[in-house]
């Protein structure tokens, strides 16, 4: 009776059930898919996910505590997530169409909810209340420390073991699994099979919206949002309700001590798209923010390099059809096109045009900048000024950027070993250890008054305002930082009408791809045998996309073998491979 | 795998550490108590399978940074100590200890020996007789403060005693204290160790009370039970006890032996080569010579009048009475090759001139006797003696002279 949409074709709301326990409209009698137990979607409540069907629900007082399901934990995580994204600026429609429906979906297909007949195994379980007395004599339960074993990466839970081991001494029967009333089995099911839900996969639930909407916010962004705070992540469950104790195994699933990186939620946001048989995403198409054409636009900016360069981007788009709809868009479950990172490949098409113009063989991109220097110190500030922007000088550029990037570096080092990773919120695995728990919480609190009082004046409990720039330089700076207005002439020479590079040569990462499948990579990147500009190149973007500096080589790469691709064939002058 | 590079809670407070140990280091007492308040939640996750684990991470950099820092007191600290305490049972009487030490540098006498007595009666299941070698250490140091009160006690006594003053409390009070301290002083220097100052007050206590032989028997313990660690202090106290006891010279020497055995180069080799000398037996005159060469082969001995006039006498001795000139002729040879340049320089011998006229001489004479009186050294002092006409300057010239061939005998 709770079911209070709007019937899809004469907009009344007058609902009745048929005898499948399908709704219909009285008005017009159309019938919907939703079944009975859809009660409630209203995504706005906590609403309780009641459509799994089992016994009795026991409405215990122990401690006000109710039942709860891990998927309904889940669903408030995501539910804040996306209030987050909402209060970034993402259209509101991320949150109640896209997100939701993408959320039901998981649901229906992971046969959590909403559907008819739920997973069997959700009988046997064990909650905070129950104190069953013959657990031994099931050989199929678990012992709590298997359970903590079993889990993904989390190595550094199991070290709590020692909580966990110390409750398991005491009896069985009145150990605790978990809060929730399906922990212990969540961690048990076969991950394969359904895909189980996880934390990080929040982050991947959130980019495959982003990505159905478009929004100007990239995968990279989207993380670096969550390491500063603006995405709750690290420590979401403190906004649970009271009723939803959180304990046992619980934690194993909600508390985090890990930042999730790209590849994991990348690749993990394809999975997911697959496995809810996800149809063809909409179109990126030229005009989106998405498009690798606007994201070098972006990317240049940031690297403080010359708007020109933007042509030299573009060509490269262009020429390995990287800028193509079907290239771009996504379409799930397809698994012979290469999934696109759109950030990772912007930056890589910017390294390939770097080493187009410069080489960047530690050698050649030196003397064009001293070259350039010497225009630069001919001409007047007049002449500077009518010709387009003083000549680009790659030594110049380095300078000014090493020093800006080290400073952020420094600072972000700093900052990463500062992270505070608990909260006010206590967490113990069983009630038994509430007490000890709690008397650390109150040690640490009270160390941390004492020794941040001595801290001096550092301290800055602001959180910066989300940026999409992390580094940004004005061209009204009179001491010459900002080279977006610089001129690329000092490289480039004009060939039968055509401006081309005057470097002649290129140097190719790897003159072989290695098989993606088989070790994961297209290509293995090692400092010592690549030029210093060059790593220099995938430091700075390594540091604004927050990613290994491999990861952007393996596109760069990749990139290179579409470029060249005729040419590797027919070994021209062209194919000069560089290792010192 | 791919994700090493990933952040979690270890790696984070991992570089949280370094940060923490460079800001030590550099003495940075408020960089470090910012990233130490970063640190400390660790004490929220269980680092059993760490050699050290968090908590003694926090004691132990916690106590730098509030003993250092400017606007830490000694409330603070104390403070900090006692929720230390609470923090690891099986450190408890570690930290105890430290926290004491602090006190006492603090000069806060009083409060450190109010927590020993805390402490002492500290009892925790079977912690308490694991941690039984700090309770002896707890109970020696209490000792030690009792040793000190009764010493104040002791000398009030004396100063009264000198005025014709007799106060029956005040010396009641000294026995008290001398009892306490015995007691606990005696227990500690049973068991194996380093134990200097421990026996060094006992001994003073027994000696007032005139309980030598327990003294001595002690003493003896201290220096010759091969299960204590080789420690040449206990041979000085050995000595310096027998000495008091006005023993014969046998046993000094055989004291000292030892001494020069383990530290060749010890002050009190000046003492032992003097009385070696004037001893009748050969042996030990032998000794002496040997004693005394080896001091000089360090480095402070250089400029040491005294030695060098230790060795002095006892060469010109020899070379007068023409007995034992083997004697130097076996120290000498494994000397020969660096003694020159290390004693006997022309440089040497221009400052030693200079700043010192007694040392000068007696290097002089050394060198002139087993260099001969061609050598650098001597020519240049004994020069500039003659012509500043010191007497003794002129004597030396003469027996060098005299003496002359000696330096080829023993160089053969």
């Amino acid at each position: 009776r709770d079911f209070n949409e709007r019937c899809a074709q004469c907009s009344e709301v007058n609902w009745g059930l048929t005898d499948g326990g399908r709704f219909y409209c009285r008005s017009c009698h159309n019938v919907t898919e939703r079944t009975r137990e859809v009660v409630n979607t209203d995504f706005i409540t906590n609403s309780r996910v009641q459509t799994i069907s089992k016994g009795s629900r026991k409405q215990e007082e122990n401690d006000g505590g109710s039942e709860w399901y891990i998927c309904e934990g889940f669903q408030l995580v995501l539910k804040k997530q996306v209030e987050a994204l909402e209060a970034l600026g993402v259209c509101p429609q991320m949150k109640d169409e896209i997100l939701c429906n993408f959320w039901r979906c998981y649901l229906q297909k992971s046969k959590q909810a909403y559907c008819k007949r739920p997973a069997p195994e959700t009988v046997k379980t064990l909650s905070v209340c129950e104190s069953s007395t013959d657990v031994d004599s099931d050989p199929e339960r678990p012992s709590l420390l298997h359970l903590l074993s079993l889990s993904e990466s989390e190595g550094d839970l199991q070290t709590d073991c020692s909580f966990a081991s110390s409750v398991s001494k005491v009896s069985e029967s009145t150990s605790v699994y978990s809060g929730s009333v399906d922990g212990s089995l969540y961690l048990m099911k076969n991950q394969k099979e359904k895909l189980r839900m996880t934390m990080p996969m929040t982050l991947s639930f959130c980019y495959m919206a982003l990505l159905w909407v478009r929004e100007p916010i990239t995968l990279s962004e989207l993380l670096r949002y969550v390491v500063e705070g603006h995405i709750p992540y690290l420590n979401v469950f403190q906004h649970f309700p009271e009723k939803m104790k959180l304990c046992g195994l619980d934690l194993k699933i909600f508390c985090v001590e890990s930042w999730p990186v790209y590849e994991e939620v990348f690749d993990q946001m394809h999975e997911l798209a697959a496995f809810l048989d996800l149809p063809r995403f909409p179109d990126i198409t030229e005009s989106c923010f998405l498009h690798p054409d606007m994201l070098c636009m972006k990317y240049l900016m940031e690297a403080n390099l010359p708007d020109e360069l933007h042509i030299w981007t573009c060509r490269v788009v262009k020429k390995i059809g990287i800028g193509e709809v079907d290239f771009l868009t996504l379409v799930p479950g397809n698994k012979s096109t290469r999934k696109v990172k759109y950030d990772v490949l912007a930056v890589a098409v910017i390294v390939v045009v770097l080493k187009l113009l410069f080489l960047l063989d530690d050698h050649y991109e030196w003397l064009l900048s001293e070259y350039a220097e010497e225009r630069n110190k001919n001409n007047t500030e007049v002449y500077i000024f009518y010709s387009g922007g003083p000549y680009f000088e790659f030594k110049k550029w380095y300078e000014v950027v090493k020093h800006s990037l080290d400073v952020k570096q420094k600072k972000l080092d700093e900052e990463r070993a500062k992270y505070l990773w608990r909260c006010e919120k206590p967490l113990f695995y069983s009630v038994k250890n509430k007490s000890k728990v709690l008397k650390r919480r109150q040690m640490v609190v009270n160390l941390q008054n004492q020794f941040g009082k001595l801290s001096g004046s550092v301290q800055c409990a602001e959180k910066p305002n989300p940026s999409s720039f992390q580094l940004s330089w004005s061209e009204k700076n009179t001491d010459g930082s900002c080279f977006h207005g610089h001129s690329l002439k000092g490289v480039l020479q004009e060939k039968r009408g055509l401006l081309t590079a005057m470097n002649p040569d290129y140097w190719l990462c790897t003159v072989k791809l290695c098989n993606e499948k088989l070790c994961g990579h297209l290509a293995h990147y090692k400092e010592v045998e690549f030029p210093q500009s060059y790593h220099f190149v995938l430091g700075l973007f390594s540091f604004l996309l927050r990613v290994q500096p491999s990861y952007i080589h393996d596109e760069v790469c990749m990139i290179e073998h579409k470029l060249f691709n005729k040419k590797l064939y027919k070994k021209l002058k062209y194919n000069t491979v560089l290792r010192s | 795998s791919s994700n090493e590079h990933k952040l979690n809670f270890k790696k984070s407070k991992e570089a949280c550490l370094s940060y923490i140990q460079d800001a030590l280091l550099q003495k940075q007492w408020k960089r470090a108590a910012e990233f130490l308040t970063c640190y400390v939640e660790s004490l929220e996750k269980d680092y059993s399978r760490e050699h050290i684990g968090p908590s003694e991470m926090i004691w132990r950099i916690g106590t730098e940074i509030l003993w250092h820092h400017s606007q830490s007191s000694m409330k603070e600290f104390s403070c900090f100590m006692e929720q230390m305490k609470t923090l690891g049972v099986k450190r408890y009487l570690k930290v105890c200890l430290e926290h004491v030490f602090h006190l006492l540098c603090n000069g806060q006498i009083d409060e450190a020996y109010q927590n020993l007595s805390l402490a002492e009666s500290w009892r925790f299941g079977e912690q308490t007789a694991i941690q039984d070698k700090e309770m002896k250490l707890i109970q020696a140091y209490r000792g030690l403060l009792d040793y000190y009160s009764w010493s104040e006690q002791k000398n009030i006594l004396l100063e009264q005693g000198e005025d014709g003053f007799s106060d029956l409390a005040v010396e009641q009070e000294m026995h008290g204290y001398f009892r306490k301290a015995a007691v606990n002083l005696k227990e500690i220097i049973k068991i194996p160790g380093v134990w200097d100052i421990f026996v060094k007050c006992y001994v003073d206590l027994l000696e007032f009370y005139g309980d030598h032989n327990e003294a001595r028997q002690v003493l003896n313990e201290y220096a010759y039970n091969s299960k204590f660690p080789a420690n040449p202090n206990a041979h000085v106290y050995l000595y310096q006890f027998l000495k008091r006891q006005r023993e014969p010279k046998k046993s000094l020497i055989s004291a000292l032996k030892i001494l020069h055995d383990i530290v060749p180069s010890h002050e009190l080799m000046i003492d032992f080569n003097t009385m070696l000398q004037k001893s009748k037996k050969r042996k030990k005159r032998r000794l002496g010579l040997e004693v005394i060469f080896a001091a000089l082969d360090y480095a402070g001995w250089k400029e040491n009048a005294k030695a060098w006039s230790c060795l002095t006498r006892q060469v010109k001795q020899i070379v007068v009475s023409d007995k034992h000139l083997d004697w130097i002729k076996q120290e000498w040879n494994s000397r020969k090759d660096w003694w020159p340049a290390f004693h006997f320089s022309r440089y040497l011998a221009k400052r030693n001139w200079q700043e010192d006229k007694s040392l000068s001489y007696e290097k002089a004479l050394v060198a002139g006797i087993l260099l001969g009186k061609g050598c650098k050294y001597f020519k240049y002092v004994s020069h500039q003696g003659c012509k500043a006409q010191l007497k003794r300057f002129r004597m030396l010239k003469k027996f060098v002279n005299r003496h002359n061939l000696v330096y080829l005998k023993i160089s053969g």
